[in-house]
This record gives structure tokens, sequence and C-alpha cells, in this order.
């Protein structure tokens, strides 16, 4: 039996509060919350590259791959299943992260960045001029079933929901393993001093050529998800402004826990409803002076408010 | 044959924009290794101003006015948007950030591409803005059987003056000596009293009046629309990498590559348009990491 800690079982609780909220919540409150964590998940494949050090503005790549993965399979391939849809999608992911890890592994920083940022552009580039995949409009993705079983209409969305928190769940716990194991403390090496990590007889190459594989696979799984909750996949998902959000959502957070992603992408879609309601045309300035904002005076991201308020509590008693 | 020729002339006008637009982002760069994403947004209030200022020209109480003051008045439109611009934001926002991480520093400026892009909104609203006179005007010669606008013939023309000076200016003036000391080591040439944050400020105005010059000479051919910044940016920054980032020449011999790789794609194969910027760009790096003209940089332990 696997002992678990008391994040952990906050993690599970968590979870397990949301998903039950979720029979009872309105449905627009189920679909943002849907997508909210989908897109959580896709930032902590960004996550997983800031805390090596790496900012990857073409992690739309990955998301862009899980979706359409979902999509086609559908269409082309007549798989309705979940889980296979989604697991398509993850190796489909990995398997171009395998490839483009060999050549992007030798870059650091902004070249890391705007190589990221490339190849995310060049498959967007590829969608927009394939009509068979509908050009710049994209397609729908047709209704999916749970191991043989059909949801109907109305259960559809709750189902997608519990999915999506199990998901997150599952890698939540995943990446808080990794993050104190071996990789992911070198990785963190790697990000601080990458000569003297290869002077200990570490290849940091290696490290973020499987951290950057692992990020890749767990973006995809978001791209699907949130794929089969929008129902409709479209180029603009590989888009670099795409990715840019992701960064956004990932330094709003900070790296400093697992949830924080989580707690980011919840803040970030909460505030994007009600913009785009409110102030449609200034939407993307408050993000600008958002990130301004975060950058100055919490560089840590929101987390750091949390771990703030704790270490101030240890210190007073 | 033909079709070798037209590749040429398009691909040759294509990397005389591309070279317009990515001059200003490799300057900045190399004297402030800023990788500025808002240079994109600079290109667009380049190409706003213009168009309007243009389209409040050719509409004025029906008095025929001269065409060729319709070019002066996109020169002047950019100069006086990227200096306005350019000092704002360089004196209001980077000089607070100075010496934090590059990586940092590029999602600052994406923060600034965020606000200027509903700035933009806000002032010229969500309509597009067309100028089409000044680029109508000059009529369409015949090339060797191929029709060329003139526009497009006088924007060579402009960027080769634009590329010619800034090398002067780099090599040949006092100025540009001082700037390139800079470049080569900030911390030596400040204790050699040279005032580094001058030459920022200096550095990055002329980065922006570059941007907005190239959007303001591209308006004419255009629609001018939101989201303009946004395209521009990512093939700047294609442009620049493949060069060799900070290098003046190697964005001329970027802009070339890229502008003809297009070229020849439009041509013979017009699925792979957008494939084949980015593909240059992968190819060159992977070769070249540094990319053409970039220096390399020495590890610090």
């Amino acid at each position: 039996m696997m002992r678990l800690d008391r994040t952990e079982l906050c993690l599970i609780a968590a979870a397990v509060v949301l998903a039950a909220g979720g029979l009872i919540a309105p449905g627009w409150l189920v679909f943002l919350l849907t997508m909210a964590f989908a897109k959580a998940l896709v930032v902590q494949g960004v996550v997983m590259q800031m805390r090596a050090g790496l900012v990857s503005f073409g992690q739309g790549l990955f998301y862009c791959v899980g979706g359409y993965a979902v999509g086609m399979g559908g269409h082309f391939f007549g798989l309705t299943d979940l889980a296979v849809l989604l697991s398509a999608g993850v190796l489909a992911a990995m398997l171009l992260a395998m490839v483009l890890g060999l050549l992007l592994t030798r870059y650091r920083d902004i070249f890391f960045a705007m190589l990221s940022l490339a190849f995310s552009m060049i498959l967007f580039g590829v969608l927009v001029k394939s009509p068979q995949l509908g050009s710049t409009d994209g397609f729908n993705v047709v209704s999916w079933t749970l191991f043989g079983w059909s949801p109907g209409k109305d259960a559809a969305p709750t189902t997608l929901l519990a999915v999506t928190l199990a998901a997150s769940l599952a890698v939540a716990l995943l990446l808080y393993r990794y993050v104190q194991a071996g990789v992911g403390v070198l990785c963190e090496a790697v990000r601080e001093n990458e000569v003297r990590v290869e002077y200990l007889g570490l290849s940091p190459r290696w490290l973020l050529y499987s951290n950057y594989v692992a990020a890749a696979a767990v973006s995809a799984l978001g791209g699907g998800l949130t794929a089969l909750a929008a129902g409709h996949i479209d180029p603009e998902m590989a888009y670099w402004t795409t990715s840019g959000e992701f960064v956004f959502i990932a330094l709003l957070g900070g790296t400093g826990h697992v949830a924080a992603p989580f707690l980011a992408a919840l803040v970030f879609a909460v505030v994007r409803t009600y913009a785009i309601e409110f102030v449609p045309h200034s939407w993307q300035m408050i993000l600008g002076f958002t990130l301004l904002g975060v950058i100055v005076f919490l560089p840590k991201g929101l987390w750091s408010l949390f771990s703030r308020a704790k270490a101030k509590g240890a210190a007073a008693s | 044959m033909n079709s070798i020729y037209a590749v040429l002339i398009d691909g040759t006008i294509y990397a005389s924009w591309l070279f317009l637009v990515a001059a200003g982002l490799t300057v900045i760069y190399g004297v402030m290794r800023i990788l500025n994403m808002a240079h994109g947004s600079f290109y667009a209030i380049g190409a706003y101003a213009a168009a309007s200022m243009v389209g409040w020209y050719f509409n004025g109480d029906g008095a025929a006015l001269p065409v060729w003051g319709s070019y002066l008045m996109l020169v002047v439109c950019a100069l006086a948007a990227g200096l306005v611009v350019g000092l704002v934001i360089e004196r209001g926002l980077l000089r607070l950030m100075y010496g934090r991480d590059e990586i940092l520093m590029v999602i600052i400026t994406y923060a600034l591409l965020l606000i200027l892009e509903d700035g933009m909104k806000m002032v010229w609203g969500v309509d597009p803005y067309m100028a089409y006179q000044p680029y109508a005007a000059m009529g369409r010669s015949v090339l060797g059987g191929l029709k060329v606008s003139n526009y497009d013939l006088a924007l060579i023309v402009v960027s080769l003056v634009v590329g010619g000076g800034l090398w002067a200016w780099l090599e040949r003036t006092n100025t540009g000596k001082v700037l390139r000391a800079v470049i080569h080591d900030r911390e030596v040439a400040m204790a050699m009293g040279v005032n580094v944050a001058l030459m920022f400020t200096l550095t990055f105005v002329l980065g922006t009046t570059l941007g907005a010059l190239a959007g303001a000479l591209t308006a004419p051919a255009i629609s001018v629309a939101p989201g303009l910044g946004v395209e521009v940016i990512v093939l700047a920054f294609a442009v620049v990498v493949v060069g060799g980032l900070g290098s003046i020449e190697g964005a001329a011999a970027g802009a070339l590559l890229v502008g003809l790789a297009r070229a020849a794609a439009v041509h013979y194969a017009p699925e792979l348009e957008l494939f084949v910027i980015y593909g240059v760009m992968s190819l060159v790096l992977a070769v070249r990491p540094q990319g053409l003209f970039g220096r390399t940089l020495v590890r610090k332990i």
C-alpha cells in the first residue's frame, strides 16, 4: 500500500469535492471547470519545463496534437472511446516530442523559447493549409463513449468533468512525486547551474529530454480533454498566442506547488469569462497589466501568497 | 524559366519588407539583449498612424492635394509614432526592468504586446483602415514580362537605404563605435565612461521607429486591421533568429533567405507557404544554433 502524505490527501479531497459539486452545479459552471482543469494540464507541461529553467512558447503544439488526435480519431478512424482517444493523443505527442526533443534540448533561454514557438507555428501552418482537416475552421469532435457506455446529452458534461478531474488528480499526484524524485530535483539543479550538474557526472541533456517528453504527454492530455469539452478543434490551438496564454497562466500560478497551475487556471477562466462579457476590447490589456504586476510584485506567482502566509504562521507559533 | 524569374522578383520584394520589419528587432536585441515581443505592435502602431493620417489627407475638403505629400506623411507618421511610443515605453517601463533575466524580459515585452494590442483597439477601433492612394499612384511597370508595382520596387530601395544607413552609422560614426562597445561588453563600456542608459534609450527609440516605419510603409499595400502586429512578430523572429540575433547583416541575409524560400513555396507548392518559413528557421538553427551571423557566447560557470 502506497502511503500518502498530507498534500496528497488534500489533493484527493479537493478533487472529490469538486466532482461532487459538479453534480449540482449549473451547466456553465461545469463547462468552465472542465475547460479550466483541462487547460491547467497543459500549463503543468509549461511549469515542468519552467522548473528546469526553460520557457516554452510553443506548448500549444502538444495541446493541438492532443486535440487533433481526439478529433481525427473520431472522424477518420471511427474511434469514440474516450480513453482510447486521449491515449492516442498522448502517444502521438510523446512520439513527436521524442523527435523534436533531440533538437530542442540543445537550446536554452530565448533560443529554446523561439524554436519551440517555431515548431508550433509549423503545425499551425500545415493545419491551415490542409482542407481535408477543415483548414482555418477546424472541425467538430464526434460525441464520445466511455467503455462502451454513451452518456447522452445531459450526462456528458458532468461525466467529462469527472474524467477531467480524475485525470488532473492523477497527473497532480504523479507530478507531486516527480518533483520530489531524483529527476525533478535535478531539473531544478539544471536551472540553477547546468555545468555543475554535468561535473557531477549527470547528463543535463538527457534530463531535459525526458522532462520535455513527459511535459508533452501531460499537455496533450489537456489538449484532448479541451477538445472533448469544447466539441470543436481548430488550428488556433497551435498558434503562438495560445502558447503565450499558457505561459501567462504558468507565471500567474508560479512553480511553487503542484496545485498552483490549477488554481491559476481557475482564476484565469473566471476573470476571462467576466472580462469578455463586460469589457470585450480590454481583456488583453487587463492580462498585460496583471502579468506585469505578477512579475514585479509576485515573482513566485499566486501560490507564494499561500506559502508566505504559511511561513508567517510557522514563525509566529 | 519565367517562374524562377518571378520567384526572384517576388522573393526580393518580400525580403526587403522582412528586413524592414526585422531591422528594429535585431538592433534592440543587439544592444539591450531584449527580445522584443512588442515589436509587432510598434509595426502595427506605425501602420495605423500612417493609414489614418493618409486617409485624412485625401479626405480633406475636396482640394486636390499633391500625392507626394502622402509619402511625406507616411514617413512623418512613422517617425512621430516611433519616437513617442519608444520614449514612453523605455522611460516609463523598461528602464525599471533592466538587469533581469533575458527570458523574463521576453515575458515583460509579451505583457507589453497584450497591452498595446488593446490600446490600439481603443484608439483606432476594430474596423479596418485603407490607405491605398500612395500605392496606386505609383503605378506599375513591366519587368521582363512581369507586372510589378512600383511601390514594391521602391520598398526595395528604402530597405537598402535603411540597411546601409544603419551599417554606416554603426561602423563609421562615433556614436556607432560607442554603441558597438556597449554591445561587446556593457560593463566595461560603463567603466570607460559610456552613458549606457542614454545609449539604451537611443537604441530603443531607434528600434521602435524602425518598426513603425516598416508598418507605415506597408500600410498602403494592405488593409490595416487588429491582429496585424501579432502576425508580423513571429515572421520577424524567424528572420532575426536565422540571421543571428543582434546582427544587421544577419537580418539582411535572413530576410533574403526566408523571402526567397517563401516566394518559391508560393509559386511551386502553395500549401507549404507558412511551413517553409519556420522550416528554414529550424534547419538553420539545427546546423548553426547561433544563426548565420550570430556570435557564440562563452558558457559561464
